[in-house]
């Protein structure tokens, strides 16, 4: 992995995770985004903020290849992975490749109407990976590392409905984690949750971030603030600004951002 | 409403309420024009029918005493009939659903398609009988069998399997779709795990409103030539004439339960009306219990999906 000495926060510890490099988006002849050059860096949570529209979880989809499945989507430039520098856009590598390496946690728990332990399972079983013994193993695993693990172990076979909408959250990440993903995505994972679910999952992505690279989108300034360790502002489909989330937030070097998160405008 | 008394708000409100009562009343007697035909045609046929049933009306073969006449080889034929439709439409018309939602690409040509195949769900079942005794009967040369006839109901029930499908995989939210699809599923896998187990109340649903349509269709079964008068069962597996197979019954030829009940009453004899009347009592329940059972599957396998 390539050390990163010049980055926006000059920690020597920095390492480049992913990269996006001149990428454009389009859904059919309506550009969504414009030219985003953005460092993500190993094990770090990097924010994305912006207003309703700005093509905040547009990008993050690029993360995942998740427009491939519409008709009428187009990339240009590309997401760089690394360690081993695959172009995730690149018509030729396979986006279920690409889904397999990067989870994704969606704004709605969206749990699959099976129990709890085939939820979390379904990554593993995808992979081909076979024998109870194993599958317990990472799905306990798993559970334990969304926080979940102490509230469901004894109703693993229970339908994953009857979970709260914060626990069925917890249990939507405990599956994006059970394949062991090198970079986690949030769309707005906390935007359809009561404060309380909120904060326990943002105790959770700070947890998360020793054990995988995160990148979250959020309406919310002061989650990005809270969880995030780098911040990027977007506005019309632009990066307008990247930094360390405490420069971005206490002294912004452009004026569009800082009248953002003064609440000035947005 | 500053300028109104309560006493005029109240006034207004009971001028309002009226229409509710109004419609209330059309809809009631709107609905009873359906329920009461139904009931009646139910009630007359319990009243002219219902003593000929017994065991030996359902174990007996057609007879020239009306007295003796039973409806075996009948309800035997339907049964099988409705055996070779269900296993032809559904996997066909479940496959054909499949692909148009899932996997064809959204363009002229499946539209066309789309558009077609609800049409199909309109064409005259009559149309699908002359199809199937050109193609089935004469060109596959299956003959006048049950083959031919499960095949012809297949076809007529293919667009209500295909539409029932379509708007039961539809019902499921994108983001199931996507959750599966984010997890590295390729379009197999989404299908065959979530997709189909889904939609499957929607799916049973649709094939068992198609099946007692089917049940009770009389004008293609006619036309690729059904016999009206049958006195023997189609070969159990294995035991008819020797080289005997396990699919013989297949090429037998067979009745259905409303050519027999036509066929009887079409006769001058009053005691053969009561016959088709008891046949056609019948048939009411089987598609009933049909009916019926696809709403018991569909409350049990929906109880697991709250969206």
């Amino acid at each position: 992995m390539s050390k990163i000495t010049d980055g926006p926060s000059a920690e020597a510890s920095l390492v480049l995770k992913a990269e996006s490099r001149g990428l454009n988006f389009f859904y059919g002849a309506f550009q969504a985004l414009k030219g985003i050059n953005m460092p993500i860096y190993d094990k770090k949570v990097t924010a994305l903020i912006g207003p309703s529209g700005c093509g905040k979880s547009t990008y993050l989809r690029c993360f995942n290849r998740m427009h491939d499945l519409y008709p009428g989507n187009r990339y240009e430039g590309e997401i760089r992975l690394h360690p081993d520098n695959t172009n995730l856009l690149n018509p030729h590598v396979d986006p279920i490749e690409v889904r397999m390496r990067i989870s994704m946690v969606f704004q709605k728990p969206n749990p699959f109407p099976k129990s709890i332990y085939e939820n979390v399972a379904y990554g593993l079983r995808v992979r081909g990976v076979r024998g109870v013994a194993t599958i317990d193993e990472k799905v306990e695993q798993a559970l334990r590392s969304a926080a979940l693990w102490d509230e469901v172990k004894d109703r693993l076979n229970d339908l994953a409905f009857n979970l709260s909408g914060g626990q069925q959250q917890r249990m939507c990440i405990a599956r994006a984690l059970a394949t062991e993903p090198e970079i986690l995505l949030f769309d707005e994972p906390t935007s359809a949750l009561d404060p309380i679910a909120t904060a326990s999952i943002e105790e959770l992505i700070a947890d998360l971030k020793h054990k995988v690279t995160i990148l979250i989108v959020t309406h919310n300034m002061q989650q990005a603030a809270r969880v995030s360790d780098f911040t990027a502002y977007m506005y019309l489909g632009e990066m307008i600004e990247f930094d360390a989330t405490d420069t971005i937030f206490i002294k912004p070097k452009n004026k569009a951002t800082e009248d953002y998160i003064t609440g000035r405008f947005g | 409403m500053a300028d109104m008394t309560v006493a005029e708000i109240r006034a207004l409100i009971t001028n309002h309420k009226r229409w509710d009562l109004i419609f209330a009343t059309v809809g009631v007697l709107a609905l009873m024009v359906g329920v009461l035909t139904f009931v009646a045609l139910f009630a007359g046929m319990v009243m002219d029918g219902a003593h000929r049933l017994s065991w030996d009306f359902f174990a007996n073969f057609p007879s020239r005493r009306a007295e003796n006449a039973g409806i075996l080889s009948a309800w035997v034929g339907s049964t099988l009939v409705m055996l070779v439709t269900a296993v032809t439409a559904i996997p066909v018309g479940v496959a054909g659903a499949v692909y148009l939602e899932e996997y064809a690409a959204k363009n002229w040509m499946t539209d066309i398609i789309e558009i077609n195949v609800t049409n199909l769900a309109g064409v005259p079942s009559i149309i699908y009988g002359l199809l199937a005794l050109g193609l089935f009967v004469y060109k596959f040369g299956f003959g006048q069998s049950i083959l031919s006839a499960g095949l012809t109901l297949a076809l007529l029930i293919l667009p209500v399997v295909i539409v029932a499908t379509r708007e039961a995989i539809r019902s499921i939210p994108g983001v199931i779709r996507e959750g599966a699809y984010a997890l590295g599923a390729t379009k197999w896998q989404t299908t065959a795990d979530h997709i189909l187990p889904y939609s499957l109340p929607g799916i049973l649903t649709g094939v068992i409103i198609g099946l007692a349509r089917a049940i009770g269709e009389t004008a293609p079964i006619i036309t690729i030539g059904a016999l009206t008068f049958i006195a023997f069962l189609p070969p159990a597996p294995f035991a008819g004439d020797p080289p005997a197979g396990a699919f013989d019954w297949l090429f037998a030829p067979f009745t259905v339960m409303p050519i027999q009940m036509f066929n009887w009453t079409s006769r001058p004899e009053a005691a053969f009306h009561q016959n088709a009347a008891a046949a056609g009592l019948v048939l009411v329940v089987m598609t009933l219990s049909m009916n019926a059972l696809a709403i018991y599957i569909r409350y049990r396998l929906r109880k697991n999906i709250k969206w």
